[in-house]
């Protein structure tokens, strides 16, 4: 291809020829006005409170408080990056993160797997397990706090086993304590998804493989899991959303301000929104976004090598 | 053989009786521990609630009860005539829960079947940057909200939650999910007897995701009813707050209130789930994986 050849390539898009065929294309265009119908409503909403406020939440990231606005490129994340508060809040939203998740998906294919079993009251455990759900965080925070507290439930329980007092809430234990509020309230959704997960599976494949001799521990590894594959990337995106929401838990046992241990990101940006300080927030916005996308694609790339021979 | 495997089944029923009891438990102890007078509130727990106050730890005797040694409907009697506060917050919570769930739901089965019907790169790609949007967290999703509700003018207004939430792209990712399982030769075949698009949608298409729709209703529902990130930030005034956020105010004094009203805060997503427990297991089940 000469150069004058890749210039009228790239810098004369024909764009009033397409045009042209566009309007010549009655069917093509009524499809398309007719989805915008639709799909209008959505998409105005969404572009005028999410997309249009985020560019700008990306403005004043990379732009100083003043008047005028000067960029100062990185300037904005580098002062996160050294905010004591911030520091905690990420490293204890991450802790919390990567010890819950992994959790929640275990037990959840482990009550899963418990239900295939052929038990009496089957249904109602499944409900049992799923009532949690939609029990509102802030009806049973009170018995939480009975339970949890330094005087409570636990403590005396523990006694009698000759332990000494722990403070449940105020301690290196708080991460113990959100941790199973988290998969008390999650666990049954999860295994609802990896429930159906295992009802997909062929039958034919199992009956062969029980014919054939192979325990069930092989069972599950090469045959359960691999087609349990996507279902185990969903559960595990899903339970990472929700436990960035292990503020509701937090806030609503401990309030504003809470053990250093359990202070998390949204803690940080209820502080960060009474200071209106928006250049702290949008960096800080933009940072959780950015590692958001950047997990969610290590997660795709993970599932897309194991479990791709059997998608479809 | 057959021993063996009846004494396994045994042991499996043994762990998910377990299970079902811890997660049971704090439910049926909130709801049993709402019928006892305040007195017997305060003997019971006032060790764990006072230490809220005096900084020392007292040695109380916690004691944690299923039966109330005298029912009452006195704490519900209390929230519900005599002290209007909490049911203005139950009432804040309706205002706030029921728009989004409407909205939300009534323009995501446009959106969906506009997702549903017309397939091409571009709708492609916005049907992706709503499902990155649906996996946003709050700490992401509020700035922008904040901005907005300040230009708008709607910060501090019920507006300001019910607005983005109306917009929010879960519903449509899930419904989307659902359409696209309706056979179609079923939209064709309405199409070829000159049926407009609005025929389809709202005879054929709709009618086939009445399960999916009441399974996303009770599940928007049941996120916006516990919402608690959206009003600390988007609502100042503390008469506005819903009862979600407003049930951890309560003074120590009133804890036996706060048992009766949580149960009162929880019969809607209750009820909710025992009529359509079925629909919401579907529901959840058919989201399968994020792809496709």
């Amino acid at each position: 291809m000469t150069k004058t050849n890749l210039k009228e390539k790239f810098h004369k898009p024909d764009v009033r020829g397409r045009l042209a065929a566009w309007k010549a294309q009655p069917a093509k265009r009524q499809d398309f006005l007719r989805s915008l119908c639709f799909l209008g409503p959505s998409l105005l909403g969404v572009i005028i409170f999410f997309v249009v406020p985020f560019l700008v939440v990306v403005y004043y990231s990379v732009t100083d408080g003043s008047s005028d606005a000067n960029f100062v490129f990185l300037d904005n994340f580098i002062n996160l990056f050294h905010n004591g508060a911030f520091h905690i809040a990420a490293k204890n939203t991450l802790k919390f993160s990567f010890t819950a998740v992994p959790l929640a998906v275990i037990l959840a294919i482990v009550l899963a797997l418990l239900l295939e079993a052929r038990i009496p009251m089957k249904s109602q455990f499944r409900t049992f397990f799923l009532s949690p759900l939609v029990v509102p965080v802030a009806s049973v925070v009170l018995i939480w706090q009975v339970i949890f507290s330094y005087n409570g439930t636990l403590n005396q329980f523990l006694a009698v086993f000759g332990a000494d007092k722990i403070d449940w809430l105020k301690s290196d234990y708080c991460m113990l304590v959100v941790t199973v509020l988290f998969l008390w309230k999650n666990l049954g959704y999860n295994m609802i998804l990896f429930m159906s997960g295992l009802a997909n599976i062929p039958r034919e494949l199992l009956e062969v493989a029980n014919v054939e001799g192979a325990s069930p521990v092989y069972c599950f590894f090469a045959i359960k899991m691999r087609y349990l594959s996507p279902t185990v990337l969903f559960v595990t995106i899903l339970s990472l959303i929700q436990s960035f929401k292990i503020f509701r838990e937090v806030y609503l046992l401990t309030g504003s301000y809470p053990y250093d241990g359990l202070y998390m990101l949204q803690h940080f940006m209820n502080n960060t929104f009474n200071s209106l300080d928006y250049q702290k927030l949008s960096a800080a916005a933009v940072v959780i976004a950015l590692f958001m996308v950047a997990l969610i694609a290590i997660l795709f790339a993970v599932e897309d090598r194991f479990g791709k021979d059997v998608e479809g | 053989m057959r021993k063996k495997r009846y004494v396994s089944r045994s042991i499996v029923f043994v762990i998910c009786a377990i299970f079902a009891i811890a997660f049971l438990l704090p439910t049926v102890l909130t709801i049993t521990n709402s019928f006892m007078t305040e007195s017997e509130i305060n003997a019971n727990y006032g060790a764990v609630f006072n230490d809220k106050q005096s900084s020392s730890f007292q040695s109380g005797q916690v004691n944690l009860k299923f039966i109330p040694d005298k029912v009452t409907m006195s704490q519900y009697v209390n929230g519900l005539i005599r002290s209007p506060d909490y049911l203005i917050k139950f009432w804040n919570s309706v205002l706030l829960t029921l728009p989004i769930v409407i909205f939300q739901v009534g323009i995501a089965s446009l959106a969906a079947y506009g997702f549903t019907r017309w397939r091409g790169k571009i709708r492609g790609f916005i049907f992706f940057f709503y499902v990155i949007l649906m996996l946003m967290p709050y700490q992401v999703t509020l700035v922008p909200n904040y901005l907005v509700s300040k230009w708008l003018n709607i910060y501090d207004t019920r507006w300001a939650i019910i607005l983005p939430g109306a917009f929010a792209p879960f519903s449509v990712f899930l419904l989307t999910k659902f359409m696209r399982r309706i056979p179609y030769s079923l939209i064709e075949a309405a199409k070829m007897e000159g049926a407009g698009e609005w025929y389809i949608f709202t005879r054929i298409c709709l009618p086939q995701c009445r399960a999916a729709l009441y399974s996303i209703v009770i599940l928007v529902f049941i996120d916006y009813w516990n919402m608690v990130e959206q009003p600390l930030i988007l609502l100042n005034d503390p008469e506005k707050q819903p009862l979600s956020v407003f049930l951890s105010t309560i003074n120590t004094g009133e804890i036996g209130l706060a048992f009766a009203m949580g149960t009162v805060y929880m019969i809607p997503c209750l009820l909710l789930f025992l009529h359509g427990e079925e629909y919401l297991v579907e529901g959840i089940a058919h989201q399968g994986s994020v792809k496709g």
